[in-house]
């Protein structure tokens, strides 16, 4: 069937077979591949992204759910490469991140989590991660990351000129 | 992994779903949040030909109160009732029990219609709806009908809709007093099934993963209307009961967690009211 | 001032952050562009033979490009003829002769999970419809599932073997030293088998063209793969080139290139077709190795004051369907039996079992888990049995600060350490009397929730293959930025930030101008990769070495360019500048430099084979909460000294503690890999297979300490695997202490709340029972 769907703010659509995953759709069709597929049983939160504003786990849900639907990835959340989410400014400060793999739903997942509570405590966060499984960092700094970020106004969703540079260019 | 090959159907309203269904007879299926059903799919343990997507059925998304009782619209969200003022002044146990379903992705997309015609007795709301005396209104070819909860449940996986009809409301009287609840649920970790849960509303008692589906503690539930403390009460939890044995309990174990659980429900609720 | 030491943020993460990293699944290279999907078809049964396999449904299907079985591999080579010896005693390799491992299996299947087939698809989809068709006709035979029944069967696993003992090493215990002990005290305990759960499962995409063989593999060692493709394919290694892309974690179990990862490679070079794989997690909980599996008999004896005199640890090591790692991981734990005391006879004895299950290998520690594990339980035993403060029993006997270098009865030299040190700063920084303190006020009223306070003072070995040495080449560019080719592989830990830091610390170029490359043979033909915890003290050292040449190559050359003699002039690291000492207003740049130096350039590339294993040490104190009705367990705190020496990135040393912390305690509370006893999996999913999320972990406590190592310039040891070390016997040990009061003296891992109640109650009905007598 065809498949219409808002994705990062620009339409994307495709005849896809009916029982095209959503996190399948984005990885090969519209070629964003941050959401990751990490597990078979709705368990692990990689493919997290934004379905009109509320994490949802992209590999449980088929694309024709999503149809005519908004959609946000990691890679629609900054709005520009010196303009970073405050989540993503955060996770880099406080080191919420190794291998990698399972950071776009899980800062896909603290997005959604301070839209909806603003000013969590660290138990809250906690909790409200409790579907998003990492294997390297502990969640010690991904934890620190987000309650950063919750002070740092990630709700409101504004960015601001993010530092990207460990230290400034010198002339060579 | 991949669900086996099926058609997509969307309805637009509730007389279209009921009749894709009849066309699609045993094979069909209806979607609504997809996280009881798709799973299963994705693991080839469910092969429907046809999904019938209702999820946009907006007028069975709502919660309102009706005359003596609070009306729930079968497709509102997990998420819907946890955040629901109503529901938190109304029907405490059971906002709060739905805020503990899965994680918060899947409270986005499950919802309560969706998971009570699953009927997998190791889920929450099965037994929160039994605890509140729910009655449930279905709709199929030949109209609507209400079907009590007790009578809803009849084994794993098993709930007493026919082929081809849908969940519409789940209605529930008004409690006597609402803030006389507690929602125990035992995990081994913060996302799990419960490995027992309990959830009290006033007199009344309900049992997660204790059998093949949800159960009433009816001895519990008899003791204290006849005056027993909460602690002598529980005692009496499993009686009747034949709890599914897995990996996190034996039947011994599941037996001592139902009196322990049971206790601290009927303590909390006490403490509440 | 340096860099080295400071909390400098990753290089590595805006990319991993606005565009997500490029795992193999997300490669969308040229030479994939066509590629066909692989779908492995699976053993669905333990052990059994194989009498027919039809693929002609499968072949009818729609998008099937082949099916391939064993019948298709004629164009490799025969496998090379062995003793079945492997590399001798603890050598991390393959028992091979009669024990053997074949790629698509042969004529029998051996664990659940065993590739049989392989079908290739045009979509990943197809690919699983396919394999559905594929009807393989299996005769089952009786399956030997667990220790016991491997140490008691009598028809051997293998033809040609004895039994389903596949390595045996020492000799049973005789007593010696025990006899003069006040107290001994023994136990059986289950280290259990765990699955390594990397968020990205194995991934392998290859390419054939022209007689090459490209592959990209999710792998810890891009060169190891490429030895291991060459034996397996029967190629030069100069016609294969491996890449390693960003790798989703790793843990041990993605060193080389393993037995799927090879069909992959085959299927591609049979069908001249590029081709890709990425496992599902259902096919990676049976299909990637597992870890740990050991059974320890463990023995201790003391005397009364605390002194503890004699500890005997025999080990059986369940090694699955296939000694893939030979004897390696129990004499590792040998090796480490004795741990971070001075015990004056320490016995040890391993032997390894095959059984129907996954293949076991390398996790996390791989072998030096199991002996902190053992002995940390005794050390708790022994403690109890003459009642005496675990903590107190444990500074008794930890090794002095001034018996450094100290060689251990077990083999092993510890190079530097201060255990006492490391056990007095965590029991100080955890309130450890006010702790019991708690604990005994909690006893004396009998409350539902009891407090536990366990303790696991540890040393470990890294880099115990030093010998193996690790490259780094350094070159200057025309421009004045710098590019390190490095033999390491990180797989997360972050090493292109700490190399870049050693640039910048050693020849004043930015972080920002340091481009670290890694994982690419053709770029970088020889090198090691990561596991061990080897690579800052081997892969880090070598580029310091290789920068120290670059920067006495680069004052010949400005010397020459400034007219001025090598003695006079000066790197000014801060600014990054050659200047005549004292004299800013002559500075040269780095790009100026490397202009001058002429076709030649700046570079210099290290193999720095003259390191040793170091062993790094610490302490840690975990405080658990028990709730003694239902035996739930809460982790509330988790305090540590993790010393790997010298510090180069605190931010990175942190990171490696907190995820290493989670592992461990995630072994103590909540994971195992479960058969039945017929061999089929029952953890095969992660619904099942508890992964330790953020709502079961507090925040952890960390302390500093460094006590550098001699035996490399940089005073580093190796800080990945340390944190899993500690925190299991640390959290196993404060869980039991929870309930000790009620007549628990041990429990096995994990201590679900069905364990620890069981415990609870048979101690309770045992306390009874002794009353009523």
């Amino acid at each position: 069937m065809k498949v219409t769907l808002t994705v990062n703010g620009g339409q994307i659509g495709a005849e896809v077979p009916d029982r095209t995953l959503l996190v399948d759709f984005l990885r090969d069709v519209a070629g964003l591949t941050a959401a990751n597929i990490g597990c078979d049983t709705s368990s692990c939160g990689a493919c997290t992204v934004l379905l009109d504003g509320q994490s949802v786990k992209s590999c449980t849900l088929l694309a024709a759910q999503a149809d005519g639907r908004e959609v946000v990835t990691l890679e629609g959340l900054a709005s520009g490469a010196d303009d970073l989410h405050p989540v993503q400014r955060a996770f880099r400060a406080e080191h919420g991140l190794q291998c990698g793999f399972c950071t776009p739903g899980m800062v896909m997942a603290a997005v959604s989590l301070l839209a909806e509570n603003p000013s969590p405590t660290e138990e809250e966060v906690r909790t409200a991660l409790e579907g998003n499984l990492c294997r390297c960092t502990g969640y010690h700094n991904i934890v620190r990351a987000v309650l950063a970020a919750a002070r740092d106004g990630a709700a409101s969703g504004q960015n601001a000129a993010a530092d990207l540079a460990t230290s400034e260019r010198r002339p060579v | 992994m991949i669900p086996a090959p099926f058609t997509y159907q969307r309805a637009g309203s509730v007389d279209e779903a009921l009749g894709l269904a009849a066309d699609g007879g045993e094979d069909a299926k209806f979607l609504a949040g997809g996280h009881s059903l798709l799973p299963l799919m994705k693991l080839r343990l469910s092969v429907p030909e046809t999904l019938i997507d209702i999820a946009r059925l907006r007028e069975l998304r709502y919660i309102r109160a009706d005359n003596g009782h609070i009306a729930v619209g079968a497709l509102s969200t997990h998420n819907d009732l946890a955040t629901s003022g109503l529901l938190a002044r109304e029907l405490p146990l059971l906002a709060h029990a739905a805020g503990r379903v899965g994680d918060p992705q899947v409270r986005h997309c499950g919802t309560i219609g969706g998971s009570l015609a699953h009927a997998d007795s190791a889920a929450d709301l099965p037994a929160v709806v039994l605890a509140l005396d729910a009655v449930l209104v279905a709709r199929g070819p030949s109209g609507s009908r209400e079907i009590d909860a007790g009578s809803f449940f009849r084994g794993l996986f098993e709930s007493a809709l026919d082929p081809g009809e849908l969940l519409t409301e789940i209605r529930i009287p008004r409690p006597q007093t609402p803030s006389r609840w507690s929602f125990q649920k035992f995990t081994k970790r913060a996302i799990d099934w419960a490995i027992v849960g309990v959830a009290v509303q006033g007199g009344s008692v309900a049992l997660v993963n204790m059998g093949q589906t949800p159960i009433r503690a009816s001895a519990v539930e008899q003791a204290l209307a006849g005056g027993a403390a909460p602690r002598e009460a529980a005692s009496r939890a499993a009686e009747g009961a034949i709890p599914p044995e897995d990996l996190n309990a034996d039947r011994g174990y599941r037996e001592h967690l139902a009196r322990v659980l049971v206790a601290r429900a009927l303590e909390e609720s006490a403490a509440r009211a | 001032m340096s860099i080295l030491g400071t909390r400098v943020v990753r290089t590595e993460d805006p990319r991993l952050l606005t565009a997500g990293g490029t795992y193999v699944d997300d490669l969308r290279v040229p030479e994939l562009a066509t590629a066909a999907r692989v779908t492995f078809v699976r053993s669905p049964i333990a052990h059994a033979m194989i009498t027919g396999i039809d693929v002609s449904a499968a072949l009818a299907a729609e998008g099937v490009v082949a099916v391939l079985t064993v019948k298709d591999m004629d164009d490799l080579p025969p496998p090379p003829p062995d003793d079945g010896g492997g590399g001798g005693e603890g050598a991390p390799l393959p028992l091979g002769g009669p024990w053997s491992e074949p790629l698509l299996a042969v004529d029998r299947v051996r664990f659940v999970g065993e590739p049989v087939a392989v079908v290739i698809t045009d979509d990943r989809y197809q690919g699983e419809d396919a394999a559905e068709l594929v009807s393989v006709d299996y005769e089952p035979l009786p399956a030997v599932v667990g220790i016991d029944a491997a140490l008691a069967s009598e028809t051997p696993l293998f033809a040609g073997t004895e039994s389903c003992i596949a390595v045996t090493i020492g000799e049973a215990g005789d007593g010696t030293g025990f006899g003069e002990c006040d107290v001994v005290v023994e136990r059986t305990i289950e280290n259990q088998r765990l699955a390594p759960v990397p968020m990205e499962g194995r991934a392998v995409a290859a390419s054939w063209a022209d007689g090459k063989l490209t592959v990209w593999v999710s792998t810890q060692n891009a060169q190891i793969a490429r030895f291991i493709l060459a034996g397996a394919l029967g190629m030069d290694p100069g016609m294969i080139r491996v890449v390693a892309p960003d790798v989703g974690g790793g843990f041990g179990a993605k060193i080389g290139v393993e037995r799927d990862g090879l069909i992959v490679a085959w299927a591609a070079k049979h069908t001249g077709r590029s081709l890709r794989w990425a496992e599902t997690r259902s096919e990676n909980m049976i299909g990637m190795t597992h870890g740990r599996a050991q059974r320890h008999v463990i023995k201790i004896g003391g005397s009364r004051d605390g002194h503890i005199q004699a500890y005997r640890l025999d080990i059986v090591q369940d090694t699955g369907a296939y000694p893939r790692l030979g004897g390696f991981l129990p004499f590792l734990t040998s090796l480490m039996a004795v741990g971070p005391y001075t015990i004056p006879q320490v016995q040890t004895a391993y032997r390894v079992v095959v059984t129907n299950t996954t293949p076991i290998n390398a996790y996390r520690g791989a072998g030096r888990p199991e002996a902190t594990a053992a002995i940390e339980r005794a050390v708790d035993l022994f403690a109890a049995a003459i009642g005496m403060d675990p903590a107190e029993v444990r500074r008794i006997n930890l090794v002095p600060k001034d018996k450094f270098p100290y060689s251990t009865p077990c083999g092993a030299t510890y190079d530097t350490g201060d255990y006492v040190a490391a056990l007095d700063k965590v029991l100080a920084a955890a309130g450890y009397s006010e702790l019991r303190a708690e604990q005994a006020r909690r006893r004396e009223r009998g409350d539902v929730l009891q407090l536990g306070i366990g303790l696991a003072s540890y040393v470990e070995i890294t880099a115990a293959d030093a010998a193996g040495g690790e490259t780094a080449r350094l070159v200057v560019n025309g421009d004045g930025t710098a590019t390190v080719y490095t033999g390491s592989s990180a797989h997360g830990q972050g090493h292109h930030t700490a190399w870049a830091m050693l640039v910048e610390s050693e020849l004043g170029i930015p972080m920002a101008n340091v481009t670290v490359i890694h994982g690419d043979t053709d770029l970088i033909p020889q090198g090691v990769g990561t596991y061990a915890s080897r690579s800052l003290q081997l892969g880090g050292v070598a580029l310091q070495r290789a920068a120290v040449d670059v920067k006495e190559q680069a004052r010949r050359v400005a010397a020459d360019l400034m007219e001025a003699s090598e003695a006079d002039l000066e790197l000014d690291i801060e600014r990054g500048v050659w200047q005549v000492r004292g004299d800013p207003a002559t500075s040269q740049t780095w790009a100026d430099v490397a202009a001058h130096a002429g076709s030649g350039g700046l570079e210099a590339s290290a193999n720095f084979t003259e390191g040793q294993p170091t062993f790094p040490f610490g302490t840690h104190l975990a405080v658990a909460e028990v709730d003694t009705e239902t035996g739930k367990a809460r982790l509330i705190r988790h305090v540590t000294v993790d010393d790997a020496g010298t510090v180069v990135s605190p931010l990175l040393a942190e990171g490696q503690r907190h995820g290493g912390i989670a592992q461990g305690v995630a072994q103590a509370l909540l994971e195992e890999m479960v058969y039945d006893a017929d061999g089929n999996p029952v953890t095969g999913t992660l619904v099942d297979y508890a992964i330790i999320t953020a709502a079961e972990l507090p925040s952890f406590e960390l302390l500093s300490s460094e006590t550098p190592t001699t035996v490399n310039p940089l005073g580093v040891k190796g800080i990945g695997e340390a944190g899993t070390i500690g925190a299991t016997p640390a959290t196993q040990n404060a869980i039991i202490n929870a309930v000790s009061h009620l007549g628990v003296s041990h429990i096995d891992m994990p201590l679900t709340p069905a364990r620890v109640w069981a415990a609870v109650s048979a101690a309770q009905e045992n306390q009874e029972n002794g009353e009523r007598q």
